[in-house]
């Protein structure tokens, strides 16, 4: 059953082929079997999953079901769940049970009917690549266990990869959901900022954070993201659109599609075995009738600096908020205040945490602010009239998503910029707002490579609708790693 | 650019991070390798540009100032490390 794609799932449970309680036993099962190896889930829900599979059930027989209703589902653990412990995989918050739902997590379930599995592993605060500075250990990559798989929502998509899952939530400060794809074989979308509701998706860089979601294809991202979208009130930078469909447009012929390929994201770097399958996938694109043509986005390579201070900055800012008083870790038999502040602080987060609490409160500080922080909003400004420039020749742009396919678990862990830099091709979406997806286009000696594919603002029909393409035409997107056919 | 140890721990201090010596020597190396590298911005020339804060054009939403929440206080503080009579406690500030 892990094997289907979610309007498989769908047509089975309409059926009867399956009940919603038999699939989410089925997910359920593997999760206890498989993820020893994997540490994909920060904390299984088999309780609560079980109950929302008996209301789905109901609804199904009720006929009042909808797309999605009684599919299975994996939460990141950085969305809020009401009496479920939401971690953001940091000790600083390892016991804290949320007193809320995040808006994504109230539309996924209780809306559309999905069963939650659990809550998925992740960097630490979302602040990482790899998916090795959670409290609760690394996760480990299932088409190679020695290696990462990516991060920040690393467990989200080793779970959805070794089918443990046949989808989970995931967010993108930075590459998050688009990377963890790439070196995981899966198709991940961050949608256009303020499409998601930020509602209850605890905070790292807010005008960067955007969530989105990973799966097997483009049609299940798409059914995911459907349910996902929409304004909301308790979001002030949730954008009101028309509502429009994700699932309706995946049809489309891309003939006649200008794709545009910014010479930036093949130039010096970038591996040559990632380069042979991202050429393989333009070829293929080019032969189902689309038109590529050579793009710059001379800026582009500044995003890797200019977000190392606009994300710390803002992370720095968010942070504050753990201080030992209201919720979360506090440090015990403290002197004073101050010292609950700064041991509670220094005991709860982790290393990677602190050094961008730092980074951030030194380029805010006094005297610094004008040469790093303005300097940074300027640089990302360009960058985003960069992206305005390129789409006014071209439809979506495309190129690789990483330089180079999963590493080796502690072989960047003591080099802060070797690890940043794994973020060149997906930070620049982020910093433009527009939406960015990754899809598998091959593999490199066994090991899953991505392309990636940004469009203009409030374009994500549009990806979808070409990722879809590209995947009905090959078949890359379906293999699975050994051990969890 | 480079940090010392005393500028990590005046960042330190700001940031009401407790560390460990050990740490702050560790820290300086770091964030002055993180730094070298965001020192490509400063060759970029930006005269003329708007800073861009955020993605969206976007003004601030109001709403009607009414209650919309109901009183979860027990709910809340059920998820804080020291509470009593209702407030959070936190060590004697005042003599």
């Amino acid at each position: 059953m892990h094997a289907l794609s979610l309007k498989q799932l769908a047509e089975g449970l309409r059926r009867r082929q399956f009940s919603s309680r038999e699939l989410t036993r089925h997910f359920l099962d593997r999760v206890q079997r498989l993820d020893k190896t994997y540490n994909s889930f920060i904390t299984v829900t088999p309780e609560l999953a079980l109950a929302q599979a008996d209301a789905a059930d109901a609804a199904i027989a009720a006929g009042t079901a909808g797309a999605l209703t009684g599919i299975p589902l994996a939460q990141k653990d950085i969305f809020c769940t009401r009496g479920v412990r939401t971690s953001c995989a940091s000790r600083m918050l390892d016991n804290f049970t949320a007193p809320y739902d995040a808006t994504v997590v109230r539309k996924l379930h209780a809306e559309a009917g999905m069963v939650m599995l659990g809550k998925c592993n992740m960097d630490e605060f979302a602040m990482g690549s790899s998916n090795e500075t959670s409290w609760y250990g690394p996760v480990r990559n299932p088409w190679d266990t020695r290696r990462v798989p990516g991060g920040s929502s690393g467990g989200s998509a080793a779970a959805v990869a070794a089918g443990l899952a046949p989808a989970a939530t995931a967010t993108d400060t930075g590459g998050s959901i688009r990377q963890p794809a790439a070196l995981t074989n899966l198709t991940g979308i961050k949608p256009t900022y303020g499409r998601v509701s930020r509602y209850g998706m605890i905070a790292f860089a807010s005008s960067l954070d955007q969530g989105g979601v990973l799966a097997r294809s483009a049609e299940d991202a798409a059914m995911v993201l459907q349910a996902m979208i929409g304004f909301d009130p308790l979001d002030s930078t949730s954008v009101q659109r028309d509502s429009e469909s994700f699932t309706g447009t995946l049809g489309r012929s891309v003939a006649g599609l200008r794709i545009g390929l910014p010479r930036e994201y093949f130039a010096e770097g970038l591996s040559p075995g990632v380069r042979r399958c991202v050429d393989a996938a333009v070829r293929q694109l080019q032969e189902m009738g689309a038109v590529t043509l050579d793009i710059s986005l001379p800026n582009a390579m500044l995003s890797v600096p200019t977000y190392y201070v606009v994300a710390p900055a803002e992370a720095s800012s968010n942070l504050a908020r753990y201080d030992g008083v209201r919720f979360g870790h506090r440090a015990e038999a403290v002197r004073n205040l101050e010292d609950l502040y700064r041991r509670s602080r220094g005991e709860g987060f982790g290393p990677e945490v602190q050094r961008r609490i730092m980074v951030g409160t030194y380029v805010l500080s006094h005297g610094y602010y004008d040469a790093y922080y303005l300097q940074a909003q300027k640089v990302r400004k360009l960058i985003y009239e960069d992206f305005r420039a390129a789409f006014g020749q071209c439809d979506l742009i495309l190129g690789p998503t990483t330089t180079d396919v999963a590493f080796e678990l502690d072989s960047k862990t003591d080099d802060p910029v070797a690890m940043y830099l794994n973020d060149i091709y997906t930070i620049a979406a982020n910093l433009a707002g527009i939406p960015a997806m990754s899809l598998p286009c091959g593999f490199d000696d066994g090991l899953p490579v991505g392309m990636q594919l940004m469009g203009d603002f409030f374009q994500e029909g549009r990806l979808l609708n070409v990722a879809h393409q590209y995947q009905q035409a090959t078949s890359g997107h379906l293999r699975l790693p050994k051990g969890c056919e | 650019m480079s940090l010392s140890a005393d500028q990590i721990r005046q960042v330190a201090h700001l940031a009401r991070l407790e560390l460990r010596d050990d740490e702050v020597d560790h820290y300086a190396e770091q964030l002055s390798r993180i730094l070298e590298m965001v020192d490509q911005l400063s060759a970029v020339d930006t005269q003329g540009v708007v800073p861009m804060a955020h993605p969206l054009a976007m003004v601030q939403r109001l709403r009607i100032d009414e209650v919309s929440e109901t009183d979860r206080r027990a709910d809340y503080q059920a998820q804080a490390p020291a509470v009593q009579d209702g407030l959070f406690m936190v060590p004697k500030v005042l003599e």
